[in-house]
């Protein structure tokens, strides 16, 4: 057995221990758990991302943002509900990469947990295992990573970018600045590909022209012939949009730079799931000069910002690094928090009734959650730097959610708002 | 005629990471008829091989030395991932010969070990590990030898490595309450190898453009391939494997020592892995997962060039090479711009990187269904089970 794990299990039994006798302690005497501050009672909330296996690198930097918010609103006081101080207790499971276990685990949460809401996901496919799951009971989850669109449920409130938050002003910034001539790389699965689909239609829209497009299975390492395709479509340099997801960007970066595609020889890149850790497990080397569309830079130079990154820091370790997703999720958790005391209830219903409209100074920004269930989010546009951080070149400020895409055919005129009480405000046309 | 040039040095630099990337699967395959689904991972170890020497000539050396590093790591990573394969042979594939599906089965265990070790490496795990292992070969040296003639003494020998595997985690887990030796060495993230300078960029000749990292694969690649050639062709220990792989109850009658030669096959095999892994830094990501990305090509090279024949590995890795670049590049619209509508829309569907892989595979399908044995069947009686 690895000696770390049965450490950490040993440490873990010696805490569960240790949490039991101070319940214990609280029953008998009936008063207040000194060393825990001043609680009325507790609310469990679910964290549901990927410990291990091939997302958990990514997904234990989200995961631990929201444990960083909760243990932040606990050292505040909790939550005041109905004159009551509730302390908030994560309840965490692992979804293991496996999109059914993400399933199972969000059923288990709810059922036998009984949490009031779920904190949880990183990959398109995971949010969809979970979607029905969280239909069927009427439950809650919030979603903290920037997606592809296209979907809008009631029991789902996404803390990430829609299409029109990323992806779209940043083609559009491509259009302004860089050249006409676009050229689509992404892996072979539904976010590349959805997100591409939007980029061609935006693009035959606004003037811009496709002039390749390829698609790497995932983890595929060979990228010669894309590397003859973008030097036939682009011989002079032009745009290439990258949607790569993990280690394909790797081997993409690397072959490029050694093919002569590079900023310095007209090609301006600009890659949409490139953040702070991703650029540190490439190599800065590879990526200097090429361009990224977030809605948070660890680089953002405002005090929220900079305590965010300070706190992060403080609790794992130095050479750690925040990024957009992290800030969506530690984000997410206040919002949560702030309408249950608007509610003055913890109930799921009730607490998703009070959340649109809710606001909160989010180290980006005021974010503020819209009926549509996404959340009004700020949007740069960064270019990487030496050091592995990015100068940011364009601030667009806050922009509202689009969920259904007004460039795609299908979508166009319909739109998403759950104050409406009709039985299709999850989609219905403007 | 450029495009044809094009052509030929892509196909040749896909190729020749095939080749390099199968050439240890080969003998080790064609050789002995050992399924070897660990090839990946000792592949991996050689590339972590580099990083650690980079790492090294990084901190310790003068920065004019740092260019080099490669070439020092290319015979390290040969020497630390042959040793772990030497290793393996020892401990596990000796009891399993004859038993491919065992054979299958364990390696890819081993494959599943390896990975994590990689991920979970700390000081206080490795010195926790050379701890149970000395302890469990040191005490049967150590006792007295009336120990070992007794009934109970096959209960001696498992207690021995039972209980200096207690000690071992019992000390990896105090070790491990120190902040510096909990530390993983590498963790379960990519990790980042740097080409040095002189292999970033590029060259071109004529129109064609050569990146350099490509060419050094391509000379690598011949080097691995004459010495091994040289090797079994003319070396005595060569000329040894070959009788061995020929005949083994023949060989082992004339006096070859048979268990010896499996273990240097298993070796250079090994080692030929590592060399792969050093190669495949200057192209790819660095990772746990880094075998698994070539252990299914590596098979599909072997089996589709015949079995036991480098000349097959060599062009059946070609072959794949240029066949894949020119169906995934999409050239082939450019040889023949006024082709009918119907072959356009068929080959602009197959010219992604995902569709081609799926062609070249369907093509090697069709193409084993005539020729099972691959380019270059073994011809005689000779060959073992």
């Amino acid at each position: 057995m690895d000696p770390n794990l049965m450490r950490k299990s040993v440490l873990r039994s010696v805490a569960g221990a240790t949490a039991l006798a101070a319940s214990l302690s609280l029953v008998a005497c009936g008063g207040a758990d000194k060393a825990g501050g001043d609680f009325d009672g507790e609310v469990k909330v679910g964290i549901l991302h990927s410990r291990s296996g091939t997302m958990a690198i990514s997904e234990n930097t989200v995961a631990e943002a929201e444990l960083m918010a909760i243990e932040e609103i606990n050292a505040k006081g909790g939550i005041k509900v109905d004159g009551k101080k509730l302390k908030i207790v994560p309840v965490e499971e692992d979804g293991a990469s496996d999109w059914p276990t993400f399933a199972e685990k969000a059923k288990k949460l709810i059922d036998q947990d009984q949490v009031s809401v779920v904190f949880g996901g990183w990959t398109s496919a995971s949010r969809k295992a979970m979607l029905p799951v969280f239909e069927a009971k009427d439950h809650f989850l919030f979603y903290p990573i920037q997606y592809e669109g296209q979907e809008c449920s009631k029991n789902i409130f996404y803390s990430g970018a829609a299409p029109n938050q990323q992806a779209e002003p940043a083609v559009d910034w491509l259009l302004k600045n860089k050249g006409k001539d676009f050229f689509l790389v992404g892996s072979d699965y539904v976010y590349p590909r959805t997100a591409n689909t939007i980029m061609k239609e935006q693009l035959k829209a606004s003037g811009g022209k496709v002039v390749g497009e390829d698609y790497l299975p995932l983890g595929n390492t060979e990228v010669a012939p894309i590397i003859a395709k973008i030097k036939q479509a682009l011989p002079k340099g032009g745009v290439i949009v990258n949607t790569l997801n993990g280690d394909s960007n790797v081997a993409f970066f690397k072959q490029m730079k050694a093919a002569g595609i590079t900023p310095a020889n007209g090609y301006s890149i600009m890659s949409f799931s490139i953040a702070e850790e991703e650029i540190a497990a490439i190599g800065p080397e590879y990526l200097e000069g090429t361009y990224a569309a977030w809605n948070f830079f660890q680089s953002l130079d405002t005090p929220a910002s900079k305590e965010f990154t300070k706190n992060f820091k403080a609790k794992y370790g130095d050479n750690r690094v925040t990024n957009d997703p992290a800030e969506a999720a530690y984000m997410m958790v206040y919002l949560w928090a702030a309408a249950a005391e608007k509610a003055n209830s913890v109930d799921d219903n009730k607490v998703r009734e009070a959340l649109v409209g809710v606001s909160f100074d989010a180290p980006e920004g005021k974010v503020t959650v819209m009926p549509n269930h996404h959340v009004e989010k700020r949007v740069l546009i960064g270019e990487v730097q030496k050091d592995g951080m990015f100068k940011i070149l364009e601030d667009k400020g806050f922009v509202k959610p689009v969920a259904w895409n007004q460039f795609v055919p299908e979508t166009k005129g319909y739109t998403c708002d759950w104050t409406q009480s009709r039985p299709d405000a999850g989609k219905y046309k403007m | 005629m450029d495009l044809l040039y094009d052509t030929l040095f892509n196909g040749l630099a896909i190729g020749s990471v095939l080749v390099l990337a199968a050439l240890g699967l080969a003998v080790v395959f064609g050789l002995m008829g050992v399924i070897n689904m660990a090839h990946g991972e000792l592949m991996m170890l050689g590339a972590y091989t580099t990083f650690v020497v980079q790492n090294i000539f990084k901190a310790v050396l003068p920065d004019a030395l740092f260019p080099i590093y490669i070439l020092v790591a290319i015979p390290l990573a040969f020497l630390v991932s042959g040793l772990v394969g030497l290793l393996l042979e020892k401990t596990v594939i000796r009891r399993l010969y004859g038993r491919p599906l065992e054979t299958l089965l364990a390696t890819w265990g081993v494959s599943l070990i390896l990975q994590q070790f990689v991920r979970s490496v700390s000081s206080a795990f490795a010195i926790g590990l050379l701890l149970a292992v000395a302890g469990g070969l040191l005490i049967p040296r150590l006792t007295p030898k009336a120990w070992w003639q007794q009934r109970w003494t096959p209960l001696l020998g498992s207690g021995s490595w039972i209980l200096s595997g207690i000690v071992g985690i019992a000390v990896a887990a105090v070790l491990g309450q120190q902040r510096a030796l909990d530390q993983p060495w590498f963790s379960a993230r990519n990790i980042d190898v740097t080409a040095p300078i002189w292999l970033r960029g590029s060259i071109d000749v004529g129109a064609v453009n050569m990146p350099a990292a490509r060419l050094f694969i391509i000379a690598l690649t011949i080097i691995a391939l004459l010495a091994v050639s040289w090797f079994l062709q003319k070396s005595v220990w060569g000329i040894r494997i070959r009788a061995v792989t020929q005949n083994r109850s023949m060989s082992d009658c004339l006096g070859i020592p048979t268990g010896k030669v499996d273990a240097l096959t298993f070796l250079i095999g090994s080692g030929l892995a590592g060399v792969a892994g050093v190669a495949v830094t200057l192209l790819g990501s660095v990772g746990p997962n880094l075998g698994g990305n070539y252990i299914v090509d590596c098979f599909m090279v072997v089996v589709l060039g015949g079995v036991g024949k480098l000349a097959g590995t060599v062009l059946a890795a070609l072959g794949i090479g240029v066949l894949s670049y020119v169906v995934g590049s999409g050239s082939l619209l450019l040889v023949w711009p006024a082709m009918p509508e119907a072959l356009n829309t068929l080959i602009t569907f197959f010219a992604t990187t995902s569709m081609a892989k799926v062609l070249v595979f369907a093509l090697i399908v069709v193409f084993l269904q005539i020729r099972p044995a691959g380019l270059f069947p073994q011809k005689g009686r000779m060959v073992e089970a």
